[in-house]
Parts: C-alpha cells; structure tokens; sequence
C-alpha cells in the first residue's frame, strides 16, 4: 500500500519534470526554429499571424541578403578575419605557452603573473583605448607616409586585435595542459640530437592536440561572434564589415524599411555555421567549458 | 653553447605574445586609468589634465545614475532567476534518469554558442508588437487582442532580463553539472536508506558538496551580465531607450568625450571589483571535503 503510494508520486513527479524540461527545451527551440521558418516567408506573410507555415520556399530571400544587404561579402571578411586571428593566435600562443609552463628562466613569473591577470581584463573596458591608439597610430602612417587604412578599417589589424585580447585565456589553457607532461620527452628528444624548436614542434605541439582544439572551438565561437570590437574598429561608412556587424545594421535598415524575408535570411547566415559546428562537436564543447570556465 | 640557444629561442617564442599583450591589454589597461583625468579633444589627440572633474561631473549625471541602477537591477535579477534555473536543471539531469537526457543538455546550451546580434535578431522576432511571436501567443492564450510594446519604456527593460536570462542559463547549467557529477553517488544512496528525500539530498549534500563551484560562478554572473548586459542593449535597444553603465560608457566615447567614457568605464570597474569582492566574503563557508 505504502509502496504504490509512494510509486504513484514518483510517476507523478518525474512527469512534471520531463513537462518542465520539455517547456524550456521548446522556449529555446521554437523561436531559433520559427527563424529558419521565416527566412523562406514571402515579406506580405509577416502582416497574418505569426505562427502560419510559409506558403511556398521563398529562396529569393537568401539572393537578396547575399547579394542586395552584401551579406556576402560580410560572410568573406568574417570567414578571412576569423581564420586570420585563429591562425595568428597559434602561432603566437602555443610557443609562448610551451616557454611559460616548462622553462624556468628570468622573468618568467612575472609573465605567468601578467597573463593570469589578463584573465580578468575585459574587453569591453579597453575597447576604447585600443580605438584611440590606433586612430592615432593611423593619423601618424597618413602624416609620414600617405597610407590609408592601415591601423583603421583594416580586416588585418582586427584579426590581430582578437588574437592579441585572446591571449591570456589561450596561454592558459595551454600552460594548464603543457604543465601536466613529463620532462622524459624533451630529454629523450635532445639526446637523439634535435633542437629546442624542433622538439616543440615535432614532439610537444602534436601531443597537444586535444587542447588545440578546444582552443580553436571556443576562439571560433567568440571571434565569428563578435561585434563590439569590429563596429568600433571598422567604423567607416563604405568600408568592410564583419557579418555580425552587417548583421546588426541589416537589422536597422529592413525594421524601417519593412524588409523582414530578408532579415531572417541574414540571421540565418549568421547562425548556421556555428549551429552546424556546435552539431558536429557538442560534446567536445560542453566538456570543454569545464576546463577553461571563463568567459564574457 | 646548448644555454646561448636556449635563452635566444625562449626570447623567441615568448616575445610576441609579450608584445602583443603589452600593447593590446596592459597599455589600454593602463589608459583607462590615465585618461579618466584627462579632456581629451574628440578630433585631435591633445590632452589637458582635470584630475577628478570627470568623476565630480559623473556622479552628478542623473544619465549615469540612472544607467547603473539599470546594471544594478539586472545583475540582481538576471544572477538570481539564472541560477535558480540552472541549479535546478543540473540537479535533474544528473540527479533523475531522464530520457533525453543529452538532448536537452545540448539544447539548453544552444543559446551560449550564437552571436548576441542573433539573439537580438531572434527576440525582436518575439517582441515584434505586431504580429509577434510573444504577442500573439499572449492573445492566443488570453483569448483577447494584446499588443505590449516590448521593447519601449517601461517593459524594455524586462525584456532584456528575459533575453539575458534565455542565453545564460545552458551555460551555467552546463557548469553545475560538471562539478555535481563529481559528487559521489554512494552518499546518496545512504542518504536514501537514511530516508532523506529528493529535497533534502540537494540541500545537505549536492549545495555543501558544489559550494566552491556556485561561490565561483556568482562571481561569473556579476562580471559576465555587467557585459552582456552591453552587447544586449547595444544590440537589441533603440539608442537612448535604456542605459547601462558600460553602454553609457560607450555613448560618451561616440560624442568624443573619452576622458569623461573613461571616468565612467572606471567607475563601472571599481563597482563590479567590489561587489564580487563583498559577494565572494559573504559566501564564504567551510569547504566541506568529498
């Protein structure tokens, strides 16, 4: 009797959380999913209800973002600006973290020191520092030597901006991981006659790889993301833009001019690379936070 | 021979990322700092010292004031509504043996991974007066005709805390279930033959056992919602429709009144430092051992 009772209230009350699940699950879903369903809507079907099916696949909404509101060639700069500072942060983080975390050498703590503070450095306070900087450093290059955009409006010095304020968070990461390896390797390595740089590459680097990756993922993320640092630092009218940025003022232009279909297409343009990406290595991603734990 | 190329490669391998942190971290760092007690021109990069006038002037703007009781709000509501979901879900999907358990993880994390320009885009999809989606589910269920403006005064701000909210609470759900899938299963199961029931097990041995975990993250949620309440505003509000310190901050910086941003952007700085600082000194307990 007291066993059915107590079954009967356990049936209940896993009901009610898989109701409760099921409700924030669709809260998340229904309006991410009611976008892709817009962005093939003709623009006459979003004055009806909102909840309608779209009477036919309107792709010319795709044509129209890519092409009309240059989603296009957004999505070209994002691709370059993010494979440019992913690539840049490497290069320049994985040494860096290697020397940090297994050579003792002078200076050495007070760098380690420096980067760990970096950590609580965001990048929203020194937005504007880094802006002046390079207005100045622009208005010296166009002083001196007659060149234009090369501090400013420069796809290039973005990327660099985005490596350099993702270096402690990736110098982290790496140290963490590189810390853990035994001495063995390097001394096994130096006795069959390889050099410093060798061994790191050829012996440290392809063992890293897990956390590579890792660094690669959550780097991608924020810098196909981002739009604070790109509005500001490439603020000209007609020069290049990041998709988010295009994004944000697509959003603008087509609230006043009333050009939803389009709308929703650039926001799927956004949204599906990172929604494809996050398909393929969810689970990399949701371990992985654990490990860094930081972020915004 | 072997110690000269040691030093030279390390030299090497360090000194760019030295520089570019140097340059693109410590210097802008440093600037905050600096140019809060100066005027700078909007177009010319001359200076003049005004110590502590930015500040005298800050504390006087009802703008300001304003702005940081807005960042003041949504930290308390957005902290408090986003950590009591995240708990809770966590507690379930480690706790319960749920169907569908990876499905609803991967989903409540989906908001974390798109861009806040997105989910701009996504919620003035929802917040649409007119044919909305929140609108038109409101009348639908009411049974009468509603039309909320959203995203005006006063329900914008509201609106940002359930944005806010929408995108944060997969991330940090996703980070208590990392620290509670340490607790050890056995001091449940003795629990339950003790006759502890559900409630009791997540109060006397999941919250004590992840306490460092939960004083962390609170420290996150003051940090992370100070900006993010930025992006969301800059991203999802009419210019001038609602403030908060840091997008005040920004506003100042577009009419070229650095030193008076910046005087700002250190205020905002000081108020997050402190507040985790006395959050982190209230919180603190005995750290019970596993």
């Amino acid at each position: 009797m007291n066993a059915k009772k107590k079954n009967s209230a356990d049936a209940l009350y896993k009901a009610f959380i898989y109701v409760v699940l099921a409700t924030l699950a669709i809260l998340i879903l229904v309006p991410v999913a009611w976008v892709f369903m817009a962005s093939v809507k003709q623009n006459s079907e979003f004055y009806g209800n909102p909840w309608t099916l779209p009477a036919s696949f309107y792709w010319q909404n795709f044509a129209d973002a890519w092409n009309a509101a240059n989603m296009g060639s957004y999505m070209l700069n994002s691709v370059i600006v993010t494979a440019l500072s992913l690539a840049l942060l490497l290069v320049v983080a994985l040494p860096a973290a290697y020397c940090l975390s297994r050579f003792p050498f002078r200076g050495r703590k007070l760098l380690n020191t420096a980067f760990m503070a970096g950590l609580f450095i965001n990048v929203n306070y020194i937005v504007v520092p880094i802006f002046l900087m390079l207005r100045d450093w622009e208005s010296w290059v166009q002083y001196l030597f007659h060149w234009n955009n090369v501090f400013m409006n420069n796809l290039v010095m973005l990327a660099v901006v985005y490596a350099a304020t993702a270096l402690p968070f990736t110098i982290y990461l790496l140290s963490g991981y590189f810390a853990t390896l035994p001495y063995d390797f390097e001394e096994a390595a130096y006795i069959d006659g390889a050099g410093y740089g060798a061994t790191m590459v050829r012996i440290i680097f392809p063992m890293a790889q897990p956390s590579i990756l890792t660094i690669i993922l959550f780097n991608f993320l924020s810098f196909w993301n981002e739009y604070i640092i790109s509005m500001t630092l490439m603020s000209s009218a007609t020069g290049q833009k990041t998709l988010p940025v295009g994004l944000l003022n697509l959003m603008q232009a087509s609230q006043s001019k009333a050009e939803y279909g389009r709308l929703y297409a650039g926001l799927v343009l956004v949204m599906l690379p990172t929604l494809i990406l996050y398909m393929c290595v969810q689970k990399k991603l949701t371990q992985g936070m654990t490990v860094g734990g930081l972020k915004g | 021979m072997r110690s000269k190329g040691r030093g030279r490669f390390i030299a090497l391998c360090v000194a760019p990322a030295s520089i570019l942190f140097f340059l693109f971290m410590v210097m802008p760092t440093l600037n905050v700092f600096r140019m809060s007690l100066f005027e700078r021109g909007a177009y010319s990069p001359t200076e003049t010292f005004v110590g502590f006038e930015n500040f005298r002037i800050l504390f006087r703007d009802t703008k300001f004031i304003a702005s940081m009781q807005n960042t003041i709000l949504l930290i308390v509501t957005v902290t408090v509504a986003t950590f009591f979901f995240a708990i809770v879900f966590a507690a379930i999907l480690t706790r319960e043996k749920i169907r569908g358990q990876g499905f609803f993880r991967i989903v409540f994390y989906i908001p974390n991974i798109l861009s806040v320009v997105v989910i701009a885009g996504i919620f003035s999809a929802i917040y649409k007066p007119e044919n909305g989606m929140l609108n038109s589910a409101l009348s639908l269920f009411s049974g009468k005709e509603i039309l909320i403006l959203w995203k005006d005064q006063p329900m914008v701000i509201v609106s940002i805390i359930i944005a806010m909210i929408w995108q944060a609470i997969g991330y940090y759900m996703v980070m208590y279930m990392a620290s509670m899938s340490a607790v050890p299963v056995d001091l449940y199961e003795s629990a339950s033959l003790d006759g502890a029931g559900r409630l009791k097990q997540f109060f006397e041995i999941t919250l004590p056992l992840i306490w460092t975990n939960i004083r962390t993250t609170l420290t996150f949620f003051i940090i992370s919602t100070i900006n993010m309440a930025f992006l969301f505003v800059k991203a999802m509000v009419a210019k001038g429709m609602a403030d908060v310190g840091l997008s005040f901050m920004y506003t100042q910086k577009d009419e070229g009144l650095y030193g008076y941003a910046m005087a700002a952007g250190v205020i905002i700085f000081l108020f997050s430092f402190t507040l985790s600082a006395v959050v982190n000194h209230v919180t603190k307990r005995d750290v019970l051992q596993m």
